[in-house]
């Protein structure tokens, strides 16, 4: 293989990769401060048609993405007013946000199947995008990746280094202590629940904007329940995280190129199998290991917190 | 201890007038007390008289419906703990406000309002816990902490803040002898220095040694106030529970039967992350004994429990026997059908499903014994006697044996926990904390059933913090430390000094976090 | 005056029953004003949605083939639900429990006899107990959440039933169509009204949910479920066993899909297709919650469901509303549901104002 092809895929593992990183992301800073939201899915795909509807509409794909953060922001809302405010089943209530999503964004997309759209914006450097290889590799993504990037950068600072990150991983070890020392428990969560929604939408935005830039009904294709499992398999760590979206990425594309080398006698569908699978094998090796990664699972993952004045 | 008469000063605090109410109760009726400058001043209380609820108030947790609180002589409202802080209120919790997974020094910044750069934080806290002799090393994780050093975090926690004011609700619930003995020096000086100490707590030994006025709170009112050096415990006792004490009786001197539980060379690591490993446990009761094992919480009396109800398997079949007949490796259906039954510490979630009627409550554990299930389906009859059987029998207030285990107050649903087991015509019964949360006379009524019990025949062991208890109750006594049991003494041989060692342990006081620290430092 | 919100110390039965028609009613009320902005006459709209498929015997029956999967596989998941297991991955059960079934007819093709259709059923059932069986081994034996596993292989059990269709079970006189043979008449299921689908499987759902009513309420086995649901500790304080409360769950929740599965293929369908199930498997998480998790509120719910998918199609078809409309009302009827919940656990009181209470006690002292 010429480097030029190598360089290629890489391109190819790193773009499938940036809508898992964004969605986990988001969810990983969620769960930090204790709840859990499984309706990563169906924010991000809200968050993809919104992103795709505005893009084609009004032409900038940037406000396009904006939008999808919005949108993804808007249905953590709603998850937050269920789930914090009236104190509802975390899980239930983050099966109905993937339920409603999906046809919402179903209902919304109707118009808009098979229209192109606008390009990402690319970081170009002049001189420097034009080398070789390296040019490509390191200055020709989307903004996004590189916005994606830095997010994971600034969340394992901001957990680690400030002192809100500090808070909020507090309020994620034991409401009640944080709640008796006078922190706004619910407060700090609607925090987290918004920036999870956010992240999520934008990596919506990312898929129907650049990855795949059409719109398809269900195109999340279960990456919002992938990420999931990418939190659970980076113990709750950023960096370690970004390591499992991009192995995750790679999974994809390994399947993509074997398709389209014709698939070594093996059918389509089997090859396609492969993601999901792999995200089973993974929570279990994360399970079943010798390592204690699930001691670093924030206490009160789960748990209502009603706080009595 | 006071300076200057009372009378020339504003109160540092007064409360005036304080009523709280939660469902189904009035955990505050109008509270008055003042507390002066530099005064060590206790608020004394049996459990559910309403103290902690009072000092939530005080230090913004909780907002009272109807009252007001006045600092140095100004009505102050307390919207929340950052102000009651701003104030110079400080507050150390009967259950710490304390995040397990995170190191000393973030749990100290946590609980500040302006903790400043980490490293300069880290400095004080050294100063402070070297000053007031409470060893501490910022960099530890809280979780491999003793009871007493995480106790510590939330002393120095307040004493960076230069508070005005220092509550502590039951300080020494965790606390070895030894370590309240420590406890009270760091308080007198503190309290020398000017800072008045709000002391919560029922121990009236303690309130005599520490503090120079008492305020007596019963059933969320204040039933009067005394000095407690002036006062005997016995007298400040019926000022607290407002009847005279019962004394339990027992047949003395009954002979002992055969051994009816045995446990030898129990060993099993604790399935919680931050939990105890039990090491190496051998005793055995004999029908007609009362055993007690006495120790600190968490250290290793929930994972005893649990391995003896067979609610956690031991390695090996021998390690526990029930009538000689090896049980080990038996889960806690089979252990129940041979005559084990037994009680844990935690009534709601773990002793009785909240959520469920008393009828269900009495099949959860019942049904082994009391032929509550025929060919898979429930008796619903057979369960409604029983449960109203247990109602009737340990004076449980409810109206009704439908009524959700969890619309109980804490002191009945421990009666009708209590009740349930001892009504099965246990061989063997294990309890934790009987009285725990329970007024003054359902604690009687629990304890002479559980005499009763051993009269009869029965092999009965008791789990409990409260020394006192054991001392009153059990023939013989252990002390668990650390997941180690001490050989059991005969309880009216013992000294009260001898297991306060013990409940120290080996890994006591001088294990000396402080040398550990100098290392650190170095 | 001022409110003041408080865990309410029991459950009240009545709105506990009564939410549910509230969350109902919210949701025709969203649906009167989504209607409104998509540029419909909201009235027509619902009437085609609610009301039309209702008026005809046809459309009766419909709703009760429409209802049967959601009916079955939705007590299969309540019950689940009730012990803390969350199976969300009765579509793949479903799936797996449609081919299972499907492969025994095709085995049979041609040579049917009286045994092939009990035959398909055990298929199916053994098929969907077989697939759930995968997470309940991981849960058990490792930890592994059950929700993410479930799920994922949802995703690889509908790629499977493409490969099969797109390759081995394809119909080799169907002009290379993704599908298999029809099924010959005995592998089908007896219909039990005359001009209509309704099949004898929507029969055997109800039966299912007494037996599941029966199963949660007087045995033993139900008061373990709800037991370990409600209060693990308690659970093994009583000597019940998690982890077989886990297997009996997930195995009764994929046993119950894989026969519904098998019903689709044996029932409305005929063959194997790429598609088997609208999302059967996820509207019946809603069926179960709806339903308050009790098998006779489900048979309720799960004809309310069927409702909206038909309605749905009604309405497209009459006001040529998308059918994606569906999935939104049965999202927002879970959200005004979960939201009910808070009155069924708090109430709301109010709290007298301070001055005139402290006036009262002082009176009261006077």
């Amino acid at each position: 293989m010429s480097l030029e092809v190598v360089a290629l895929i890489i391109l190819t593992v790193i773009s499938a990769a940036t809508p898992l990183l964004f969605a986990a992301l988001g969810e990983l800073v969620t769960e930090k401060s204790g709840v859990l939201n499984l309706g990563v899915e169906g924010m991000m795909i809200l968050g993809a048609v919104a992103a795709f509807a505005v893009a084609v509409t009004t032409g900038s794909s940037s406000l396009g993405v904006l939008v999808g953060a919005l949108a993804g922001m808007a249905m953590a809302f709603v998850f937050g007013v269920l789930t914090l405010t009236l104190a509802a089943n975390q899980v239930a209530t983050g099966l109905a946000l993937t339920i409603f999503g999906l046809g919402l964004s179903s209902l919304i997309g109707a118009g808009f199947v098979g229209i192109p759209v606008p390009a990402l914006p690319k970081l170009a450097i002049p001189g420097v995008s034009d080398l070789p290889i390296i040019g490509p590799l390191i200055f020709g993504h989307d903004v996004l990746v590189y916005l994606s990037l830095a997010a994971v950068a600034g969340v394992a600072w901001f957990l680690k280094k400030s002192r809100r990150g500090m808070i909020l991983r507090a309020v994620g070890e034991s409401d009640i202590s944080a709640h008796s020392i006078g922190y706004n428990v619910i407060a700090v969560r609607y925090g987290a629940v918004l920036f999870g929604g956010a992240m999520a939408g934008l990596g919506g935005a990312f898929l129907s904007l650049s990855y795949t830039p059409l719109w398809n009904e269900g195109m999340t294709a279960g990456r919002g329940w992938i990420a999931l499992a990418l939190v659970v398999f980076s113990s709750w760590r950023p960096w370690r995280l970004l390591a499992g979206a991009y192995l995750f990425g790679g999974v994809t594309i390994a399947q993509l190129y074997s398709q389209g080398a014709g698939g070594f006698g093996i059918p389509a569908q089997v090859m396609s199998m492969l993601p999901y699978l792999a995200t089973i094998l993974v929570l279990t090796i994360i399970a079943a290991g010798p390592w204690k990664g699930r001691l670093n699972a924030p206490a009160c993952l789960g748990k209502p917190f009603r706080p009595s004045t | 201890m006071m300076s200057g008469s009372e009378a020339d000063l504003a109160a540092r605090l007064e409360v005036r007038g304080i009523t709280k109410r939660f469902p189904g109760v009035l955990a505050n009726d109008r509270v008055d007390f003042t507390v002066a400058p530099g005064e060590i001043h206790a608020l004394l209380g049996e459990n559910g008289a309403g103290k902690s609820t009072l000092v939530k108030i005080i230090y913004g947790v909780l907002h009272p419906d109807e009252g007001s609180l006045h600092w140095n002589g100004e009505e102050v409202h307390v919207a929340d703990p950052h102000s009651a802080r701003a104030l110079g209120v400080g507050m150390v919790f009967q259950h710490f406000s304390l995040f397990e997974a995170m190191t000393v020094l973030e749990n100290v910044a946590l609980g500040m309002d302006q903790p400043g750069d980490m490293a300069t934080l880290a400095g004080r806290v050294r100063e402070v816990s070297q000053a007031y002799g409470l060893p501490l090393d910022p960099e530890r994780d809280v979780f491999t902490l003793s009871v007493g050093e995480r106790q510590r975090i939330e002393i120095v926690r307040c004493l960076l803040q230069n508070p005005k004011l220092l509550i502590m609700d039951e300080p020494t619930s965790v606390l070895t002898p030894q370590e309240v003995e420590r406890l009270f020096e760091t308080l007198r000086k503190l309290a020398s220095e000017g800072v008045s100490i709000l002391y919560i707590s029922h121990k009236l030994d303690e309130i005599k040694q520490l503090c120079g006025r008492a305020t007596i709170l019963r059933g969320g009112k204040v039933v009067g106030a005394c000095d407690p050096k002036a006062e005997t415990a016995k007298s400040m006792a019926q000022m607290m529970i407002g009847a005279e004490l019962k004394t339990v009786t027992r047949r003395s001197g009954g002979a002992l039967g055969k051994t009816r539980l045995e446990v030898e060379g129990l060993s099993l690591a604790s399935e919680e992350v931050h939990g105890t490993d039990l090491k190496n446990i051998s005793f055995a009761v004999k029908a007609g004994e009362i055993l007690g094992i006495a120790g600190v919480a968490g250290n290793g009396q929930n994972e005893l429990l649990t391995a003896l109800s067979g609610e956690r398997l031991a390695g090996q079949d021998s390690a526990v026997r029930i009538d000689g007949t090896v049980v080990g490796r038996r889960d806690a259906g089979a252990r129940r059908r041979l005559g084990l039954c037994s009680v844990p510490e935690e009534r709601n979630g773990h002793a009785a499903v909240p959520g469920m009627s008393l009828v269900e409550n009495a099949i959860l554990s019942g049904h082994h014994r009391m032929e509550l299930v025929s060919s898979l389906f429930i008796r619903a009859a057979a369960a409604g006697r029983f449960a109203a059987e247990v109602v009737k029998a340990f004076d449980v207030r409810t109206p009704g044996t439908g009524a959700a285990a969890g619309s109980l107050s804490g002191g009945n649903l421990q009666k009708f926990v209590v009740g349930r087991e001892i009504l099965q015509n246990p061989k063997v019964l294990v309890v934790s904390q009987p009285t725990w949360g329970v007024d003054a006379g359902a604690a009687a009524t629990i304890h002479q059933a559980l005499a009763d019990l051993a009269t009869e025949g029965v092999a009965v062991l008791v789990v409990s913090q409260d020394l006192d208890e054991l001392l009153a109750i059990t023939d013989r006594l252990a002390v668990i430390n650390v997941g180690v049991l001490s050989p059991a003494m005969v309880t009216r041989e013992a000294s009260v000094e001898e297991i306060g060692l013990l409940m120290g342990g080996v890994h006591g006081l001088d294990s000396s976090p402080a040398e550990e620290e100098a290392a650190h430092v170095a | 005056m001022s409110l003041k919100i408080e865990a309410r110390p029991e459950t009240p039965r009545s709105l506990l029953y009564a939410t549910p028609l509230l969350a109902v009613a919210l949701t025709v009320v969203s649906g009167f004003f989504i209607f409104l902005a998509m540029g419909y006459d909201p009235f027509l709209a619902l009437y085609h949605f609610f009301i039309s498929p209702l008026l005809s015997l046809y459309g009766w029956s419909e709703l009760m083939v429409k209802a049967a999967p959601l009916i079955m596989i939705g007590v299969g998941l309540a019950v689940g639900f009730r012990a803390n297991v969350w199976n969300i991955g009765a579509e793949g059960q479903l799936t797996i429990g449609a081919i299972a079934g499907g492969v025994v007819a095709l085995a049979f093709w041609g040579d049917e006899t009286w045994l092939t259709l009990p035959l398909m059923c055990v298929a199916g059932i053994l098929g969907g107990m077989a697939y759930a069986a995968v997470p309940a081994f991981l849960k058990t034996r490792f930890g592994v959440n059950e929700i993410l596993t479930s799920l994922m292989l949802t995703y690889v059990a509908t790629l499977f039933l493409s490969t099969l269709v797109y390759g081995p079970l394809k119909d080799p006189l169907g002009f290379n169509f993704p599908q298999s043979r029809m099924f010959g008449d005995a592998a089908l299921l007896p219909m039990i009204l005359e001009g209509t689908r309704m099949h004898l499987g929507t029969v055997i759902a109800l039966a299912i949910a007494v037996a599941g009513w029966v199963l949660m309420t007087f045995t033993i086995v139900g008061f373990q479920v709800r037991v370990l649901g409600q209060a693990p500790a308690a659970a093994r304080f009583a000597g019940f066993s998690a982890s077989r409360i886990v297997w009996f769950t997930l195995l009764l929740g994929g046993g119950l899909a894989g026969l519904a599965g098998t019903f689709e293929v044996a029932g409305p369908i005929g063959q194997l297709i790429p598609v088997i199930s609208p999302g059967y498997g996820f509207t019946a998480i809603i069926v179960a919650f709806l339903g308050r998790l009790h098998p006779l509120g489900i048979i309720l719910s799960g004809l309310l469901m069927a409702l909206s998918y038909i309605g749905g199609e009604v309405a497209q078809v009459e006001v040529g509303l998308p059918q994606a409309v569906t999935g939104v009302f049965q999202g927002l009827l879970l959200f005004f549901l979960l939201a009910s919940d808070f009155l069924v656990r708090y109430r709301i009181r109010r709290r007298a104002p301070a001055i005139q209470a402290a006036r009262s006690a002082q009176a009261a002292e006077v």
